[in-house]
């Protein structure tokens, strides 16, 4: 498989009036086509400075990225589904489109179709406010999707949801991810979600931060839930929980 | 759907205290009005000085017929309407202007505070050998006393936009004017819509102010006119017609907040 993103020494600081923050310290790391990577690491390390980065809305102080394409589009998603009120939900998720000008017909037949299988279809006229946590969530991704991005980037998507919805629609997503296939950079402070959804796990140190250690997944089912249940995701989880070294004092 | 006999008996409560508390209302009106007309009438209170409700009826029935009251009335009906209008909008786009330029909002913060603090009728003289003695001066005195207010509610609700839903658009490769039209602004219409009650409030006094200063016509000048020919019954009559006149406009106002903010949230 090609890469599609080489990353290079890349550094971040953020300068304040308090003085400089520095986010990232050294990363380097290559993402092949069609894989979940997942980044893992304490909390402040500088997890969303990196993928804000690579999403361009955060400069990069030192270092270079490399998309395999000249112009990739780029899916970005955050912590909260981040859908607007007083849009209904078709609304929302045609929104990435119409601020790229890239509403076409076709395309917004594509929207259309992802909210049919994603089952939101009936809610196309609905307000976000009036759907469930996990359904704003999948409104959020079809959003994104729906500028057939070559690479997503999700910041912890799910946190803001409860524990149930957050193991079901974490299924969903990854479902959605696998079938589209889609090349994913998710970024979690939840160890099981990154070794039950993902190709390859990033450890980071803390801030400021750089790669630890980069572990290779090969769970034997395409359900996280049922990945959950198997001994190499206990050692595994183990072995990453022991390298965040997070005191628990 | 079916009610329980305690939510009937609720809601008759809750009836009963509404019905209560509007009869105590009118009361209160009532014998407030027949009071201040008997007691004027035995003299107790001087009616030259005090006029009374009948007086005060027979003055606007008066200027009714004479055909004056209704020009008065559309007088300042207009000053209020252009002066709310305005000040609205360019509280808007200076709103928008300080939002977008974060160094302008930064410059003019020391005196848009220096100027809200003013009291603005200090400054009537001036506008009226500046702008002269016309409805202008009292569109630019309703200006001063409602626009810094507009500009300070809507500018605040620009800054209450959601940081993740810039960054959002950000990624969509948005422009400014895109972030603007498609989150900055409708996202502050609540805050906007709010905010237009508190500016009808200041242009009411803005423009009454106006015209206490420079007018030929319109209600405010109706009430100085009555002082200076020393006709009482002149002057409550004005005061009953703004009140009335505010009591409308500023609930016309209200009904048009619920309406915009129905619905979506
Ligand atoms: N815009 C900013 N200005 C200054 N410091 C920032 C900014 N954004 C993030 N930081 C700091 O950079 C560090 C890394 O932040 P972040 O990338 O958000 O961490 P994470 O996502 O891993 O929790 C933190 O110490 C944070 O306080
Ligand atoms: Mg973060």
């Amino acid at each position: 498989m090609n890469n599609i993103l080489e990353i290079t020494n890349l550094e971040k600081s953020y300068y304040t009036k308090q003085g400089e923050i520095k986010a990232i310290k050294n990363i380097s790391l290559q993402v092949k086509e069609g894989e979940i990577v997942t980044i893992v690491g304490t909390s402040g390390c500088g997890k969303s400075s990196l993928l804000g980065i690579l999403a361009n809305i955060e400069n990069k102080s030192n270092g270079l990225f490399k998309f395999s394409k000249a112009k990739p589009t780029i899916g970005y998603m955050l912590q909260n589904d981040a859908l607007f009120p007083w849009l209904t939900i078709y609304e929302n998720a045609i929104l990435g489109l119409k601020i790229a000008k890239k509403d076409t017909m076709e395309n917004k037949e594509y929207v259309k179709k992802l909210l049919k299988t994603y089952n939101l279809e009936e809610f196309n006229n609905k307000y976000p406010n009036e759907l469930s946590g996990g359904m704003k969530q999948r409104v959020a991704l079809i959003r994104t999707l729906a500028l057939k991005p070559d690479i997503l980037l999700l910041d912890e998507p799910f946190s803001a949801l409860d524990y149930q919805s957050r193991l079901a629609v974490s299924k969903d997503v990854f479902n959605i991810i696998k079938k589209e296939k889609i090349t994913t950079i998710l970024v979690s402070h939840d160890i099981g979600e990154a070794v039950s959804l993902s190709d390859r796990v990033v450890v980071l140190s803390k801030r400021p931060c750089s790669i630890k250690k980069i572990y290779e997944i090969n769970l034997p089912s395409d359900n996280p839930i049922d990945n959950r249940k198997t001994k190499e995701f206990s050692e595994l989880y183990d072995q990453i929980w022991k390298d965040l070294d997070v005191y628990v004092s | 759907m079916s009610m329980s006999a305690n939510q009937k008996k609720f809601l008759l409560k809750e009836k009963k205290n509404r019905r209560f508390v509007i009869f105590m209302q009118l009361l209160i009106i009532i014998t407030f009005l027949i009071l201040w007309e008997v007691l004027a009438n035995k003299k107790i209170l001087n009616p030259f000085i005090f006029s009374s409700p009948t007086r005060i009826c027979l003055t606007i029935k008066n200027l009714f017929i004479e055909g004056s009251l209704i020009s008065h009335i559309t007088t300042t009906l207009y000053e209020i309407f252009l002066a709310f209008f305005i000040g609205i909008s360019l509280g808007f786009l200076i709103a928008i202007l300080l939002y977008e330029i974060k160094t302008l909002a930064k410059i003019v913060d020391p005196f848009l505070t220096m100027l809200n603090s003013l009291p603005k009728v200090a400054l009537g003289p001036i506008i009226i050998i500046w702008v002269g003695a016309n409805t202008k001066a009292i569109i630019v005195m309703a200006l001063l006393i409602n626009l810094i207010v507009s500009i300070v509610n809507i500018y605040n609700g620009f800054l209450g936009t959601d940081e993740i839903k810039i960054k959002l658009l950000k990624s969509f490769g948005a422009s400014k004017i895109q972030i603007l039209r498609y989150l900055v602004i409708p996202g502050s219409k609540r805050t906007i819509i709010s905010s237009l009650k508190l500016n009808i409030s200041m242009t009411l006094i803005g423009v009454i102010m106006g015209e206490f200063l420079v007018s030929k016509k319109g209600i405010g000048y109706l009430i100085i006119y009555g002082t200076q020919v020393f006709n009482l019954n002149i002057v409550m009559a004005g005061i009953v017609i703004l009140i009335i006149l505010s009591f409308i406009i500023y609930e016309g106002v209200s009904l048009l907040e619920k309406k915009l903010l129905q619905g979506k949230n």
